[in-house]
């Protein structure tokens, strides 16, 4: 804080001030800052478990390798799920902007319906691994397999709680200033998810059967 | 201070939520590519029309880091300017974190694998 007088004018106006503290900022001006640095974050747990993969990822202890394991076309199935939530999503946002409350829910609705067919269809592969004995215990590759995808799928599923905490946030108090910013927050963790299932599809599951 | 340096502080960005356009066309044209970019791995990878499997991945590990680029422009409506800049100044910061993270875990843990004393070879010195 400093006060300066201008010399020019000292002996005839009246002394200016300039005050340097930082302003008020309106309510919620740094939620999308302050969120972004929070999915940077993410995205470091994120490469911690990718590193771990890639170090333990060809240790099959003598067990299933990926090739016994992965079914490329259900993996295939999966990705577009999550691929066609990102665009709903897109939908729901666009629907937003334009202040549509029923068109909104809707896209989110049939947004959680394919984040929820990804959840099932991941859960029914781990259910199917771990039957033909393919479990997390079973080898140092299957361990950082269930850690790192396991972690992802976890992501999706608390999303798909937001997602629905959000519908009725929606539907009681319409589509308010803070609803709107909650959305553009879930709209970056679920863009981000999917990113981060690029990583996945690509490094665990494709580069996996070429090996 | 002088009568020069009143300009302090006048221009303050708007930390309003604008993370840049939000389109139809925008969203749109994210997915095609994203569809492309994800189909044509699986394609190669499912049928292994390159052959060789070294030459796949490189491919495959491509396809991968201009996907993701496509879905921080076109979905996360990346840019340098929101925010001020920040989420830009975060995201190469963290980009850095990753590489050293990830390249290092993967050089040390690569040489220690090579110079671990085989098993059978530890049998033979008792």
């Amino acid at each position: 804080m400093s006060i300066n007088v201008n010399p020019a004018q000292a002996s005839t106006a009246q002394p200016i001030f300039y005050v340097l503290d930082e302003h008020d900022h309106a309510e919620g001006g740094s939620t999308m800052l302050g969120f972004w640095i929070y999915l940077m974050s993410d995205c470091l747990i994120f490469a911690i478990l990718f590193a771990t993969y890639g170090v333990l990822g060809s240790n099959y202890a003598a067990g299933p390798a990926p090739k016994d394991l992965f079914d490329l076309p259900l993996v295939a199935v999966n990705t577009s799920m999550l691929l066609l939530s990102s665009i709903t999503y897109g939908f729901a946002m666009l629907s937003m902007e334009r202040s549509r409350i029923a068109a909104t829910q809707v896209w989110l609705a049939i947004t959680g319906l394919f984040g929820l067919a990804f959840v099932g269809i991941e859960l029914s592969e781990f259910r199917h691994m771990i039957h033909e004995g393919a479990t997390p215990q079973r080898s140092a590759f299957l361990s950082s397999f269930f850690t790192l995808v396991g972690t992802h799928g976890l992501h999706v599923s608390f999303g798909l709680v937001w997602l629905t905490t959000l519908m009725v946030q929606v539907w009681r108090f319409g589509l308010i200033e803070a609803n709107k910013r909650r959305l553009m927050c879930l709209s970056m963790f679920w863009h981000f998810l999917d990113v981060v299932w690029i990583g996945v599809f690509t490094f665990v599951y494709l580069l996996g059967m070429l090996r | 201070m002088s009568a020069e340096t009143h300009s302090g502080h006048v221009a303050h960005d708007d930390h309003g939520m604008a993370h840049g356009e939000i389109t139809l066309s925008g969203y749109l044209t994210g997915f095609f590519l994203s569809v492309v970019l994800t189909a044509v791995p699986f394609y190669l990878v499912m049928s292994g029309v390159l052959g060789d499997k070294q030459v796949t991945a490189l491919v495959v590990m491509a396809f991968a880091a201009v996907q993701i680029v496509v879905h921080m422009i076109y979905f996360l409506h990346m840019n340098t300017t929101s925010e001020g800049g920040w989420t830009m100044m975060a995201l190469i910061f963290t980009v850095v974190m990753v590489v050293i993270a990830m390249t290092g875990s993967l050089w040390v843990m690569h040489h220690l694998n090579i110079n671990m004393m085989p098993t059978h070879e530890m049998g033979r010195m008792q």
